[in-house]
């Protein structure tokens, strides 16, 4: 079920090379989904790329606003256009965690540049895309990978969870403003779940209590699934 | 008139010079571009994004540096993304009015170019010194990384900065396919769009690799525009027909889109869906068989985009115009003002929208002001 409506759509995931990304990453091509995925490290992107060839692996850092364009060229490069964007790439802030009084300046800009202005900077170069798709009689997606820190104030989250409620208020706010373009702008709390970004949160976390990436990966493939098979009429195609 | 030079895409206080379609000159906000679409009316953009066309590097068997300026493609498929047709440049950079800068070494067929870590083989001297076709080494992969991390926006020497990309693409800026920015589209955000939609009208896009727009050398640019590849969605075929029947109005934001669309139009006005290459050169004795309406930006007589007016009307009344945005001091080029310029076989409607402009409020969404916005046709 969830395959057929999966097969073909052009999807770009951010953090492609780990954790929930790397599960997108594999369960989306596995799935037939024509894959672009992004990631800082060279020797991580060919990695991936050598487990999933069909898969086209892209080297950028999210956080760097001159790193957009060149990020958003090859992403519409290798794919021709973009049906979904999943932005998932995260900084924790300060690692370890601390206080908000204890943390840097510097972290707090750096958790804010990935997990803020990098999916806003990259849904904001990639909407011309999303929005032909749209009047093309497809159902763009853009899923923001959220926490449940941005909801509760988890002490020593600050940097990390304050990033990510920007993050979840940007995506209702353009949901709402989308709505004539035929664009959902989704935020998504997968959960805890045992990953790298997890593990240097909580080094001594209980891994067994943590959710695998591969089951979060699921729920967001058959969300994505969802709104594939639902491609209504745009309102911008009338 | 002088050109604009900063790269603010929608600068404050952006003006629009009308030519409706009795010849009439008159001055407007660019914000108020809505207020002149009519219900019924269709407005169609160019959606393509504009790649980092301008590549430095050596040419080597002389080991003399170039600038590499891709300016054409043979068509819009994946499959055709190594092979472009491409304008060399000697030794210098943006800060040098093109019209200065050398001529590249002599070609020959066969050359090795090494742009950055691309590479690239000369395959053709097409009809000019500095005009010549190179097909990339590698990969699709490989060459859109090339391009996206050595290749930079071509240049403009009359702006302060150099342009980044986030300058050049377009708010609906969709695939990568154009050289030079289609700026038009530069007065288009997502607001606007959107207002436009609220006057009764229908918003579509064709995508079109616009090419270079001026090179400096007279020779060359009398070559201008040369082949540019287009696409043309199905369904903005169909919006086109639907507005023929109740008798609205095409609107083109940008000398592209007129290009792709009259290039794609058989004798009765429809036009052809899909991919193709516009060679079609529009002039004074274009006979329009899609395209009512045009908004673009200022240009100078002499130049192709000037050439495209020649279409639309009267020479006399062109330069009554330009005469107008002198003594108004419009700003040209890239990032200057606009001209909406109506074709005058559309019925004289154009006047009666003036005064709906000016009760819209400044970023308000327009009102759809009822009877008086339509118009009979």
């Amino acid at each position: 079920m969830a395959d057929t409506s999966i097969r073909g759509l052009r999807i770009a995931i951010t953090g492609g090379t780990s954790g929930l990304g790397l599960a997108l990453v594999r369960q989306l091509i596995d799935a037939g989904a024509e894959v672009a995925f992004i990631a800082r490290g060279r020797s991580g992107v060919e990695r991936v790329c050598r487990e999933r060839p069909t898969a086209h692996g892209i080297v950028g850092d999210v956080s760097e606003k001159n790193e957009i364009h060149p990020i958003a060229l090859q992403v519409l490069g290798a794919l021709g256009g973009l049906d979904v964007l999943v932005n998932n790439a995260s900084s924790l802030g300060p690692v370890p965690l601390a206080p908000l009084a204890d943390t840097e300046c510097e972290d707090l800009e750096r958790a804010l540049a990935t997990n803020v202005l990098g999916p806003f900077r990259l849904t904001k170069a990639l909407l011309g895309s999303l929005a032909a798709t749209a009047r093309d009689g497809g159902a763009p997606l853009v899923v923001n990978i959220s926490s449940d820190a941005a909801v509760t104030p988890y002490a020593g989250w600050g940097a990390y969870g304050a990033s990510k409620a920007a993050l979840a208020h940007l995506s209702r706010i353009w949901d709402a403003e989308l709505v004539a373009e035929g664009i959902r702008v989704l935020s998504i709390d997968p959960g805890d779940m045992d990953t790298p970004l997890h593990e240097l949160a909580v080094p001594d976390a209980d891994r067994s209590s943590l959710k695998p990436p591969d089951q979060a990966a699921t729920e967001i493939v058959e969300l994505i699934a969802a709104r594939a098979a639902r491609a209504p009429e745009p309102e911008a195609a009338r | 008139m002088i050109p604009a030079a900063s790269a603010v895409q929608r600068p404050r206080g952006a003006r629009l010079m009308v030519v409706d379609a009795s010849g009439h000159v008159m001055h407007q906000r660019r914000v108020d571009f809505p207020g002149l679409v009519h219900r019924g009316d269709l407005v169609i953009a160019n959606d393509a994004a504009t790649l980092p066309a301008s590549l430095s590097g050596i040419h080597l068997a002389t080991g003399s540096p170039i600038e590499l300026r891709l300016a054409g493609r043979r068509s819009l498929l994946l499959q055709h993304m190594d092979t472009f047709t491409a304008v060399a440049f000697g030794a210098g950079d943006f800060r040098t009015p093109t019209e200065s800068r050398p001529l590249p070494p002599p070609f020959s067929v066969g050359d090795s170019l090494a742009l950055g870590p691309l590479r690239a083989v000369v395959r053709t001297i097409l009809e000019h010194p500095r005009l010549i076709e190179v097909r990339f080494d590698g990969s699709a992969q490989e060459i859109w990384e090339g391009l996206a991390r050595h290749g930079r926006p071509i240049q403009y020497s009359y702006l302060a900065d150099p342009l980044a990309m986030w300058d050049t693409w377009t708010t609906i800026a969709s695939r990568p396919v154009a050289f030079e920015a289609p700026s038009a589209g530069f007065l288009l955000d997502w607001r606007l769009i959107d207002r436009i939609r609220a006057r009764g009208a229908t918003f579509a896009t064709l995508t079109h690799a616009a090419g270079i727009s001026s090179t400096g050398d007279a020779r060359l640019d009398a070559m201008l525009p040369l082949a540019e590849a287009y696409e043309i969605p199905a369904r903005t075929a169909t919006a086109i027909d639907a507005v023929r029947q109740r008798d609205g109005r095409i609107i083109a934001v940008g000398t592209t889109v007129v290009r792709a669309l009259e290039d794609a139009a058989a004798s009765d006005g429809r036009v052809r869906v899909g991919c193709a290459v516009a060679t079609l050169r529009i002039g004074e004795l274009t006979r329009l068989r899609v395209v009512d309406a045009l908004v673009t930006g200022h240009h100078e007589p002499g130049t192709s985009h000037y050439e495209l007016l020649r279409a639309f009307q009267d020479d006399s009344i062109l330069r009554r115009a330009i005469a107008e945005a002198e003594r108004h001091a419009y700003r040209t080029h890239e990032f200057g003002d606009s001209l909406f310029i109506v074709h005058p076989r559309t019925a004289s409607g154009t006047i009666t929208t003036i005064s709906d402009i000016r009760r819209d409020p400044l970023f308000g969404r327009a009102s759809d002001s009822g009877p008086t916005a339509g118009h009979s046709g």
